[in-house]
């Protein structure tokens, strides 16, 4: 049976595998920026805490995703349900490039903007919404697309704790040295990633057009 | 506003230093008369722009105590005191993703005034440091030149029609004939507005054309305080080097 032959009897199973996939990915992108986004601009009002926090996350960014999985596993909540597990880890790893990104793309805000901005009577919350985020957003977003293509990749692993998603094909088709069974799950995953890539790469650049 | 205090700024005894460090400005006694522009003059580092950043309290003093409208401002509220008080500085610091309208318009809108005024607002500021609205409200700064990123520093200083303008070298970046052009436009445009001017600058020349007093500082303390008229006969010692760096510019 030739590839396609193969993609168009399982095009179901495919396409099922493939939302699963995306659905893990949103999630733990969306957990990422919640604790992300907000942890960069602490690190910029408390520099004191930046080598800690993101000495961390390099840790974590260190230790291999099935190493991360098995690690979460005992955790009494986590451990419960394989796609909670997975989201968390998974969350883990955007972690950094989110955090590391906020913060300098904060960072690097022309400091005479802010004291003007300061000075001229912006609170400090108008300060971070109106000046500080937008300017950094280039940067930011930045992290959040090197962060979904990790997790796009990362998430395949999932697959062998039970949670599903694309890394489903590659498992089996490793188990049944089936290259088309492998391709089937591997392919389809790259692409989201490559899509992701150029979507994100684009809306940086759009952002990025007003300014010097 | 019909009972104006004749001094809009008072310093009383001010000290500031940074932690550990020498003093920034030691003792530091200056009234501002409403209505009058007061140049803060002296070299680098001698503590002009740290009485600047006093008077909006993006500092706070260690000692002594500061009066805005008669009033301290460590008891102001800080943000009700910075909007009350124009800010403009040598590298104008407009927000480059808003446009000229948008950061003309930033004070006017943060104080919720209604969309048509603050539009009117607009203009009519715009039209005040000689931008046409039409031509340049949707202009970004970087499609600006530095005169003209300046005038918009300095119409967005007004807009809220503080009582207080802060300027700190706000010409000096600018080349000499616009800095000439736009000094003469100042001069004239205080006038119109009688707003209380504190003026910060090393550029003697300037301090002349435009004040009605100068305070000139020296390490952290004010040698003296002068009219225009004063300082240029002031025999003073300290005094002199300024007006021979005037006279040794070639005619």
């Amino acid at each position: 049976m030739s590839f396609l032959q193969f993609v168009l009897k399982h095009r179901l199973e495919i396409t099922t595998l493939t939302f699963e996939h995306l659905r893990l990915v949103l999630w733990s992108l969306a957990i990422a920026l919640a604790v992300g986004l907000p942890l960069g601009v602490f690190l910029v009002r408390h520099p004191r805490w930046r080598a800690v926090v993101l000495g961390t996350n390099n840790v974590i960014q260190v230790i291999p995703s099935l190493a991360l999985f098995g690690l979460l596993l005992p955790v009494p909540w986590l451990g419960a349900r394989a796609d909670r597990l997975t989201i968390v880890a998974l969350a883990l790893y955007a972690l950094l490039p989110i955090v590391r990104n906020t913060y300098t793309g904060i960072s690097g805000v022309d400091p005479t903007v802010l004291e003007v901005a300061t000075g001229m009577g912006l609170t400090p919350r108008q300060v971070l919404w109106n000046v500080e985020l937008p300017l950094a957003t280039p940067v930011i977003l930045g992290g959040v697309r090197v962060a979904t293509v990790i997790t796009i990749g990362v998430a395949t692993i999932a697959a062998a704790i039970g949670a599903g998603g694309l890394g489903e094909f590659i498992f089996r088709g490793l188990a049944m040295v089936d290259n088309n069974v492998i391709l089937a799950g591997a392919i389809p995953a790259a692409l989201m990633a490559l899509l992701a890539d150029a979507l994100l790469g684009g809306l940086q650049r759009l952002l990025q057009r007003p300014r010097r | 506003m019909t009972d104006r205090l004749d001094t809009a700024i008072e310093f009383c005894r001010v000290r500031y230093a940074i932690s550990g460090s020498r003093a920034i400005l030691s003792d530091l006694d200056l009234s501002v008369k409403t209505g009058e522009v007061f140049v803060l003059l002296g070299r680098s580092g001698s503590g002009k722009t740290t009485t600047l950043k006093l008077i909006n309290r993006l500092l706070e003093p260690n000692a002594g105590e500061i009066l805005v409208e008669g009033r301290s401002t460590l008891s102001w509220d800080p943000i009700q005191l910075r909007r009350s008080i124009g800010y403009a500085v040598q590298d104008v610091g407009l927000f480059p993703h808003y446009t000229v309208e948008k950061n003309v318009a930033l004070i006017p809108r943060a104080e919720g005034w209604e969309k048509a005024r603050i539009a009117q607002r607009v203009e009519e500021v715009l039209a005040l440091v000689g931008l046409p609205s039409v031509e340049f409200a949707n202009r970004y700064p970087h499609e600006l030149s530095g005169g003209q990123r300046q005038r918009v520093g300095l119409a967005r200083a007004i807009a809220a029609k503080p009582p207080v303008l802060l300027m700190d070298e706000p010409f000096g970046a600018l080349d000499p004939l616009t800095r000439g052009e736009i000094q003469r436009e100042f001069a004239a445009l205080h006038t119109k507005l009688g707003t209380t001017v504190l003026f910060v600058t090393h550029d003697v020349a300037e301090a002349l054309l435009l004040a009605d007093r100068i305070a000139l500082f020296d390490a952290g303390k004010i040698v003296g305080i002068f009219t225009p008229d004063e300082f240029t006969h002031c025999t003073d010692a300290r005094v002199q080097p300024y007006l021979a760096s005037i006279h040794q510019r070639p005619r």
